[in-house]
């Protein structure tokens, strides 16, 4: 006793002042967070995304839903900076209106398929049992139903008026992707779920009179997020183009709705002649996943304490 | 120190229900036993255990791989995953309650503050997510409904307790950046953070080196004694236990097959099967020479042998021994065996 007490009275008066400070991982992961230039940048890319889709105005005063026929195909000049497409339509305001509706589908599907796809893993993986068979071939029904299909079923069952609200028929969207998005997010997040349980830690925590929702917060689910932050933010990128596909197929956002998808399936026809048509919404969706993909792999690094 | 410390400890709990032992009685393990429904079958892991835990007594559970050591420790803490275990029969009585019919939340409030327990690897026990100082902290915060920062300060000097060099500046470090030995120092500060009555370190030092290994158990024991706790030592290691525990349990197929006090076990083995254990302890004053070894294997769990467990490995095995399983008796004044031939063990 004395010989620790020595030890430790040492060690208390050799400390440094100011270095008490409560530390939590949230705080280190900002701290870390904050020294990385990638989520800076994802940063900017996302902030400026979020205004087009927000006050798309601030970008562009030509009128997106204002056809010169005449000038159809335009390459990009002085006049219409992106060109013009096949109806006649500015492509840069095209595209700055349709982020609205690409961001809107894609932020809410991935939000939506993360909350569903995550607490059913949780479910299945943490309490195990009949609740996870349950819950398993739930999602092995949701799995074998193609979402092009189930998408199509949807749009025919509820189909769209051409006075449908805005968001309303981006919700229906919406709600495609995430009914049939999440299995993907459940089966991982079971997995990792699987992983971390047998951990000592978890162990530890129970034997220490931890409640079972806490365990499942504090210690499950920290360690068990990582793999669904990437896998999500990279479905956040395939939503977006599955509502071009849906959209193309005349059962996702219907004209005069617009978006990237829509942008990018009327292009296909004149990918050969006029690829500019095709260019500047790809690279759009492309930029916008890619910043969702870089500000996944930031916050995940952020709270990996190894990684620091 | 010690008196405070009591007081301490009867205020903190006051909130709850009191656990009050009742002449240093603190655990009573009754005829307890363990099985787990596989779908290969039943593996019994525990066969009828019985023993008692007083108020500064450690006792060691001794016993190889698959003998129920853990299995017994899992049971007392409540943290076996049921199913596939199953408790069918046996008591665990903590100052007179049975744990094992209690309600689960009420239980629950016992982990921790009555019993708590040090995991045996320490790599994989700390939460790797989250600062050292902060799981510390979280136990007060749950517990005691401390603040954020006086948590903290709490969780700085049992991190000083426990030996933690420079703890106020590893407060905020994570477990990677800490050492096996200084991670079993934070899991064992963890562990008596709420001044537990009973405390179970199961193999606490296995993954350490051995330098580590003496300094964790010199820590425990000091813990120990200066807490009065009742310390459970599961171990496979003779060695480890020598010089801390009081008495040793030693385990085979899920049974107690001897009981005695720590020096008269290592001098006078009772049982064959600790025969042999203190018989494949390399020596130095043996050196060169074949080390000796039980032969064969620890029973399947499916398929325990009838009559002794034991009975296939052992030297003294006769025909009663295959056919009639002993009960474990005192033999000597402070000293039970679970063998037909233990006056034969004992003496010869």
């Amino acid at each position: 006793m004395t010989e620790a007490s020595t030890i430790a009275v040492g060690a208390e008066t050799s400390a440094p002042a100011g270095h008490d400070e409560a530390r939590s991982l949230t705080s280190d992961a900002w701290r870390s967070l904050k020294k990385n230039p990638i989520f800076w940048v994802s940063m900017a890319l996302i902030v400026a995304f979020l205004l087009m889709a927000v006050w798309p105005s601030l970008f562009t005063n030509v009128d997106p839903a204002e056809a010169v026929l005449k000038q159809a195909r335009e390459r990009p000049s002085a006049n219409a900076w992106f060109g013009r497409d096949i109806q006649g339509y500015d492509i840069y305001s095209r595209t700055i209106y349709g982020a609205r509706a690409s961001i809107l589908v894609g932020v809410f599907a991935s939000i939506a398929t993360v909350l569903i796809g995550g607490a059913m893993g949780v479910i299945a993986g943490y309490y195990g049992g009949w609740l996870d068979a349950v819950v398993s071939r739930v999602t092995d029904i949701f799995f074998a139903i193609p979402l092009l299909l189930g998408g199509i079923l949807f749009m025919a069952t509820f189909p769209n008026d051409v006075d449908s609200p805005y968001l309303l028929v981006v919700g229906k969207v919406v709600l495609v992707l995430s009914i049939f998005g999440w299995p993907g997010l459940a089966r991982l997040m079971r997995s990792s779920v699987l992983q971390v349980k047998p951990n000592d830690y978890v162990q530890a925590a129970r034997a220490l009179g931890a409640t079972p929702w806490r365990i499942i917060r504090a210690h499950v689910l920290p360690n068990a997020l990582a793999p669904m932050i990437v896998v999500a933010t990279i479905n956040l990128g395939v939503f977006i183009s599955v509502e071009a596909t849906l959209s193309f197929l005349g059962i996702g956002l219907t004209p005069p709705a617009i978006s990237w998808g829509v942008a990018i399936s009327d292009a296909i026809v004149a990918l050969r002649t006029t690829p500019h048509i095709l260019l500047f919404p790809s690279l759009f969706l492309s930029l916008a996943v890619l910043a969702f993909i870089m500000l996944g792999d930031a916050v995940r690094d952020a709270f990996d304490p190894k990684s620091r | 120190m010690t008196t405070s410390e009591t007081m301490a400890r009867e205020s903190a709990k006051s909130s709850g229900q009191t656990y009050k032992p009742q002449d240093g009685l603190l655990l009573e393990v009754e005829d307890l036993h363990v099985e787990f429904h596989t779908p290969d079958g039943i593996a019994r892991a525990i066969n009828g255990v019985n023993f008692d835990l007083f108020e500064g007594q450690t006792l060691a559970i001794l016993g190889e791989s698959g003998s129920g050591k853990s299995v017994t420790a899992q049971a007392i803490m409540g943290i076996l995953d049921m199913p596939p275990a199953v408790i069918p029969k046996g008591q665990i009585r903590y100052c007179g309650q049975d744990l094992l019919t209690m309600p689960d939340e009420q239980r629950r409030r016992t982990r921790g503050p009555e019993i708590s327990m040090v995991f045996q690897d320490a790599l994989s026990s700390l939460n790797p997510v989250f600062p050292v100082g902060w799981q510390i902290a979280e136990m007060f915060r749950v517990h005691r409904g401390m603040n954020k920062s006086d948590a903290l300060e709490r969780a700085v000097k049992l991190m000083q307790r426990v030996q933690i060099p420079a703890a106020k500046e590893r407060v905020g470090a994570y477990p990677h950046q800490f050492s096996g030995g200084m991670r079993q120092r934070i899991m064992i500060a963890m562990a008596i953070a709420l001044d537990p009555a009973v405390l179970i370190a199961d193999e606490p030092t296995t993954a350490l080196d051995v330098t580590v290994q003496a300094q964790i158990m010199a820590l425990l024991q000091e813990l120990q004694e200066e807490r009065q706790m009742g310390l459970i030592l599961i171990t496979h290691d003779l060695g480890v236990v020598a010089n801390v525990a009081d008495k040793i349990a030693v385990m085979y197929a899920g049974r107690i097959v001897e009981r005695a006090d720590v020096y008269d076990l290592y001098r006078q083995p009772g049982h064959p099967y600790t025969k042999g254990l203190l018989e494949s302890i390399p020596r130095l004053d043996q050196k060169g020479q074949q080390l000796a070894a039980i032969g064969g294997l620890p029973p399947n769990l499916m398929r325990i042998p009838e009559g002794c467990a034991f009975n296939p490995r052992c030297k003294f095995a006769q025909d009663v021994c295959r056919e009639d399983r002993p009960a474990l008796l005192e033999v000597a004044p402070g000293r039970e065996s679970a063998c037909h031939f233990a006056e034969e063990v004992l003496h010869g």
